[in-house]
């Protein structure tokens, strides 16, 4: 074999190149299937057309939310944000499980860290096609723009998608290890947080126990600060710094989780089966 | 156990290699070389352990013990540096089906980190004959076409090393002769060593330089195919393959001039006693 073709063969450092590669392979997949483009956005604007009616007739009826205008909307986008942050990551994982795909996926130079950074680029861009659709209605509709949370948003939004992607991190683990039954976790594991993360209400509102635990979470900081903004009109860096360092620990732990469980299905050989 | 000549470099060392599932050894201390350049076959029956080796030399399955040592590479603590330079295929491990076949190259093209993807996609389809459906979605195509999408993935990188687990399985006789010829001018071109885990004997005599034989998780016996065929007086590696699945085993020249050592070792008391058992 010639140098020049030993040099065809890729750096094994760490590569944007394999980064690039994975996302190009999920966007192809989106594009081969409208169904599929469309499933990433039926929902979320169904929702928001849904919770801004709710709003429009609790305005008409409550002196609170005609005080705080949009307090449900912005709650239910960020939520959304999250859910789709997470199912993004997953489901782009589980593409690779119902393709039989992984065996060769885990034999190329591809490393497990640019996998992961891949998993998550892929979350980004599947939920702004989600909530960029759901975000219109919003403005259009109920009068409701989120970029009326100015250059907080963007921080929010990377604070919910950091914890989407510590949730995917373990959904993918446990799917390496246990297989595609896996799957059903994806789309529940976030709602038994549904109750603590103080979405559409204040955490005040918790029974005194629970509130430390709802607190150890970064979404109830979120949606506290959220509601800061609306409806106090300030904004609240404590809560976003909360969130940020909470969300360190879970992508932290979202990372070993999955690591623990790669290493599990090797040890296993569950590897090439994966999809069977 | 005969192990290949040491003159050549080896392109696999492997050396005690075990797993363990719970309590079964699946794969029970083996070693063995491959060298650079040669095509070896793994072969054995159902459940010898083959698949399971060629999982641990390509780091999807993480062994119980032993060392295995890929291109000079230690798997165990730098597979990625290795996974550069060789390429697997079988036929249980599929490509997205959604994708077409072009879309499917160009990823691991970029995965592997070919440089000029697209002029490698267009010579590989000359080669291959893929070029009327290079921009079909992989689902859709015929076992036998999906096989050379498959191949076309194991050579996109110009691969060092190529580990094949049960190439031409399912396939009829005519796409799998094809497929073997293709393995043998690929060799031949690139120098490039082939491991290939088989049971079927025609492929084996045909391909491999040097076969290892498994059954329940061991290497029972190893050399080349006319030689396997010539010591247990056979027409062809299928004779072997059942002589060895039933316990039939001969033993090597080498193996007898040891046993004959070991014996005259003990007396002529010994060697009587022997001739007369």
């Amino acid at each position: 074999m010639s140098d020049l073709e030993r040099l065809n063969t890729g750096s094994t450092a760490f590569s944007p190149g394999r980064i690039g590669a994975m996302i190009q392979r999920y966007l192809y997949l989106i594009r081969s299937s409208w169904p599929r483009m469309v499933s990433m956005f039926y929902w979320p604007t169904l929702q928001i057309l849904i919770w801004g009616f709710i709003q429009t007739f609790l305005i008409q009826h409550s002196s609170f939310f005609a005080q705080a205008v949009g307090v449900l909307i912005g709650a239910v986008l960020l939520w959304d944000v999250m859910f789709r942050g997470q199912l993004g990551f997953s489901l782009s994982f589980f593409e690779e499980i119902w393709s039989r795909n992984m065996g060769h996926l885990l034999v190329s130079p591809l490393r497990i860290s640019e996998f992961i950074l891949a998993l998550m680029v892929m979350s980004t861009l599947r939920t702004l096609i989600a909530v960029i659709p759901a975000a219109i209605i919003a403005y259009l509709m109920f009068e409701f723009s989120i970029l009326s949370l100015g250059i907080m948003l963007a921080a929010f939004l990377f604070s919910l998608l950091m914890f989407g992607w510590a949730v995917g991190l373990v959904v993918s683990g446990l799917a390496l290890r246990y297989g595609q039954s896996a799957e059903e976790l994806a789309w529940a594991l976030l709602f038994l947080l549904a109750p603590i993360a103080a979405v559409y209400y204040p955490v005040a509102i918790l029974p005194g126990w629970v509130e430390p635990i709802a607190y150890a979470f970064p979404l109830a900081h979120v949606f506290e600060g959220l509601r800061a903004i609306m409806i106090d009109g300030q904004v609240r860096l404590d809560f976003l710094a909360w969130s940020f360092a909470l969300n360190a620990l879970y992508i932290g732990l979202g990372v070993a989780v999955f690591l623990y469980f790669f290493e599990q299905a090797r040890e296993r050989g569950m590897l090439l089966q994966l999809g069977e | 156990m005969s192990t290949p000549s040491r003159a050549r470099s080896e392109a696999i060392r492997v050396s005690g290699l075990t797993k363990t599932f719970s309590t079964v050894a699946a794969v029970d201390g083996i070693s063995f070389l491959v060298p650079h350049g040669s095509t070896t076959a793994l072969l054995g029956g159902n459940g010898a352990g083959k698949t399971t080796t060629i999982s641990m030399l390509l780091g999807l399955i993480k062994p119980t013990a032993g060392t295995i040592e890929v291109l000079g590479v230690d798997m165990r603590r730098a597979r990625h540096k290795a996974l550069a330079r060789m390429n697997f295929e079988s036929p249980y491990v599929d490509l997205p089906k959604r994708l077409t076949v072009r879309e499917n190259l160009r990823v691991y093209g970029r995965l592997y980190g070919v440089k000029d993807v697209a002029s490698r996609i267009d010579e590989l389809a000359g080669e291959l004959a893929l070029t009327e459906f290079l921009d079909r979605p992989s689902g859709t195509l015929s076992a036998g076409q999906k096989t050379r999408v498959g191949l076309a993935k194991a050579f996109i990188n110009t691969p060092e090393l190529l580990l094949l687990d049960e190439p031409t399985a399912s396939l009829d006789p005519d796409t799998a002769d094809w497929v073997r010829q293709h393995f043998s001018n690929y060799k031949e071109r690139s120098g490039a060593t082939i491991l290939l885990a088989s049971h079927n004997m025609t492929e084996v005599e045909r391909l491999a330089d040097n076969v290892i034989m498994m059954n329940k998780g061991r290497i029972v016996d190893e050399g080349a195919p006319r030689e396997l065929i010539a010591r247990y007086g056979r027409a062809n590696m299928e004779e072997v393959f059942i002589d060895i699945a039933r316990n039939r085993r001969k033993p090597s020249r080498e193996e007898e001039g040891a046993a004959v050592d070991e014996l005259l070792s003990h007396g002529p008391r010994a060697v009587s006693e022997e001739v007369r058992s």
